[in-house]
């Protein structure tokens, strides 16, 4: 893909792509997955008033809650998803994923942090405990449909292809974890909420009545617990040991506690004085160093994702631009290639990403329709 | 065809006349029962009359029963009361994998909290004790044998009577919780032989929250919850006595009901219910001893069936069955009962398990064979095309 040309060939306009909906129809059996929190109650109360079959289920994917709010999924949550069923006049399942959530989530983020990389386990959570096995119970119960409170769209256009678009509300995109799914998945799949802004989700939740409107959005990762990923990782036995910092030059300007609390890009908590703030800009966890530079040399030109997924291959000339991080803008891809990694220059460096995150590529009309999605291998310092 | 209720091992329906029984102590009878005044007469005269109707029940004296709030407690109570009791004898307490977790989580904490040794015997691939182990298991330092009659999840009765004598040649003394054999089949704490006896007012079609310790004379025996002297205080606190008299009326149907031809009829239904199952579908094994069991409880594994799916499935179709014990399908964990028969994890999870009640007929057997059937051979479908 070389720099943008004119469009050829039959592209659907931004208009014919955003505009058109697809969701469940009155009558229809339906499988809400309820977190507890206010987005999901809201998804299944529009479909519940739309005249829908709502069945709400929720995941107990950890035993013992993390003691603050701002976890998901906990028992406490089970119970506000299930008072928020008894409000709707719905059926309320609870699912043991216990197991399938250690072995596809806890257990990869805590390896993750041992080898020096910064897991997304959200993504992972998403794509095996939702996305595949809930979507599996779903389709045992009968339900065409499996819908979730995530902000972000899905699209179809007049040929009856599906589309996965970010949220309209920019500031609560979630389409970054959301990388994941099939593309066979995608028709059984809607976001009710994603049309809306959290302003308007927290007043259709007060406008329902719903006990969870004024519950405070999860953040952070849900299993974590207060003391933070370092002390999680740490009582999960995934401690490394101290080890040196060094600079890009291989000399050492500082000690760690280890590998296992830092992650690419970070600044804090490095201890070390000097003319100029350093960043850790890669990790060793074999040698178990960290390798530190300033900000200008933490950019790089270009990034490398492995485990690539698409959901739809950009057309030529397509422009697309790629998130390293939640939450960033995305920045504009000028060339992508694809061999056993998929590998993407960008128009202007941006800062090293860190390895085990996701990359979601980004094309389509003003870029809003997520093309694919991986994982981030360390960018070779220059 | 309206909802089907085939879950009578969780919890029984209360009856209208339980019912009836227990209005007037919310009415007009609501007095404390340990007054010494008009308001306390006619709840004591109903407590009494309820401790003879359940002792009766169980062919029990009056004097050596006194009401708990439900088989919990009384399992807890046996445990603790007679530990304590004989504290300065022994510290070893033996029982099986396969009780209640009434049973196994106080014995944990025991074990946790008063460094008492617990032994948990295991059970045969039917879930079935061996004697010769039972026997070999048994120490100087053993105090208390605690063994259910009836095992909730599988139904399997156990060899009670066996089971005390050997205990007591040992010089041991014998719990038995029999919580979820009342109401099912007759008991007799004499012939059954054992020390202290649990049950439980909402398995026999009474309310829930009310349950009974029966403890043989002399038996040595410290109270669990204490302050108030109720109970010749083995067992204080305000009397619940709508509980209590609903519990009573529920013993007094029961004793009516539990006849062998009352036996033979329920057993007869759940035959009913596997063989249509059996001759319909592939693949479809009964967990636990079938030659000694409770009439009403058939524990199935259907292969390549995840159980908890057909739980759901068959309760948007108005059917109520269970996967483990209500008490273990609470916490969602794998049955600690199935993992204790030592089956591979995919038929733990392929278990599920009816239990009939007093009101199930053949029409509504016939119905969730029809149901279950239809269910299982779409649940297969997804799989194998999966």
């Amino acid at each position: 893909m070389r720099a943008p040309e004119a469009v050829t060939g039959a592209r659907p306009s931004g208009d014919s792509l955003l505009s058109s909906t697809r969701q469940p129809q009155p009558g229809e059996r339906v499988v809400v997955a309820l977190s507890g929190g206010v987005d999901s109650s809201v998804a299944a109360g529009l479909l519940v008033e739309r005249g829908c079959e709502v069945i709400g289920v929720t995941l107990s994917l950890v035993a013992e809650a993390a003691p603050h709010a701002g976890a998901c999924c906990t028992p406490e949550d089970v119970v506000d998803a299930r008072r928020v069923c008894a409000q709707l006049g719905i059926r309320h399942y609870v699912l043991n994923e216990r197991e399938a959530f250690k072995q596809a989530v806890i257990d990869p983020f805590v390896a993750a942090y041992r080898a020096g990389e910064t897991p997304n386990p959200c993504a992972a959570c998403n794509q095996v405990l939702k996305f595949d096995r809930l979507l599996r119970r779903a389709v045992e119960l009968e339900s065409r449909w499996l819908v979730t409170g995530h902000y972000a769209r899905i699209r179809q256009l007049p040929d009856g292809s599906l589309r996965l678009l970010q949220g309209r509300d920019p500031k609560k995109d979630q389409s970054y974890f959301l990388y994941g799914i099939r593309p066979e998945a995608l028709q059984s799949l809607a976001f009710p909420v994603g049309e809306l802004t959290k302003d308007e989700v927290r007043s259709e939740a007060a406008r329902m009545g719903l006990r969870t409107s004024g519950k405070p959005d999860s953040q952070d990762v849900c299993f974590v617990g207060p003391r933070g990923v370092g002390a999680f990782v740490e009582g999960q036995g995934g401690a490394s040991p101290a080890g040196d910092v060094v600079d890009a030059e291989g000399r050492v300007v500082g000690r760690h506690g280890g590998v296992h609390g830092y992650t690419v890009g970070q600044r804090k908590g490095l201890g070390i004085a000097g003319p100029e703030p350093l960043y850790v800009r890669h990790i060793d966890a074999a040698r178990r160093r960290l390798v530190v530079t300033t900000r200008a040399r933490l950019q790089v030109p270009s990034v490398e994702v492995r485990d690539w997924a698409w959901l739809r291959r950009p057309e030529p000339g397509e422009p697309c631009a790629v998130r390293i991080r939640h939450g960033m803008h995305p920045a504009p891809v000028a060339h992508w290639s694809q061999d056993e990694l998929l590998r993407l220059r960008l128009r202007e460096p941006i800062d090293a990403p860190a390895p085990g995150q996701a990359a979601v590529l980004y094309g389509g009309p003003q870029q809003q329709e997520v093309l694919g999605g991986g994982t981030l291998v360390a960018a070779a310092m220059r | 065809m309206s909802r089907i209720y085939l879950d009578h091992n969780a919890t029984t329906p209360v009856r209208a006349e339980v019912r009836d029984a227990m209005w007037p102590f919310y009415e007009d009878d609501w007095g404390n029962a340990s007054s010494i005044h008009w308001a306390g007469r006619r709840p004591k005269d109903a407590i009494d009359d309820a401790r003879e109707q359940v002792c009766e029940l169980i062919g029990a004296r009056p004097r050596d029963l006194f009401f708990t709030s439900g088989g919990t407690e009384a399992d807890n109570t046996a445990l603790y009361g007679v530990a304590w009791a004989l504290r300065d004898k022994g510290r070893h307490i033996l029982t099986s994998a396969i009780e209640h977790k009434a049973i196994l989580d106080t014995g944990g904490a025991m074990t946790q909290l008063h460094g008492y040794q617990v032994t948990y015997l295991g059970v045969d691939d039917r879930g079935r004790h061996d004697l010769d182990a039972f026997a070999a298991a048994l120490t100087d330092d053993t105090v208390l044998v605690s063994v259910m009659l009836a095992n909730n999840e599988l139904g399997n009765l156990n060899p009670i009577a066996a089971m005390a004598a050997i205990a007591h040649e040992h010089g041991c003394l014998f719990h038995c919780d029999a919580v979820n054999a009342l109401g099912k089949v007759p008991i007799d704490v004499d012939a059954l032989g054992v020390d202290l006896l649990s049950i439980s007012a909402h398995k026999i079609y009474g309310p829930k929250g009310v349950g009974a310790l029966w403890v043989k004379r002399k038996t040595p025996f410290e109270p669990l919850i204490r302050g108030g002297g109720q109970e010749k205080g083995r067992r204080c606190g305000t009397y619940n006595t709508a509980g209590i008299v609903g519990f009573g009326k529920a013993a007094e149907l029961a004793h009516a009901y539990v006849t062998p031809a009352f036996v033979a009829d329920v057993a007869a239904r759940r035959d009913r219910l596997e063989q249509g199952l059996r001759g319909a579908l592939s693949g479809v094994e009964v967990n636990g001893d079938p030659e000694h069991r409770l009439p009403n409880t058939s524990n199935l594994s259907f292969a390549d069936v995840d159980g908890e799916g057909l739980v759901l499935g068959l309760d948007l179709k108005d059917i109520a069955i269970s996967t483990g014990s209500a008490c273990t399908s609470g916490s969602l964990d794998p049955s600690h009962v199935l993992v204790a028969l030592g089956k591979d994890e995919g038929w733990l999870e392929a278990a599920i398990r009816f239990s009939l009640g007093r009101s199930t007929t053949d029409a509504d057997v016939d119905h969730v064979v029809a149901t279950v059937v239809a269910e299982v051979q779409r649940l297969r479908g997804l799989r194998a095309g999966a």
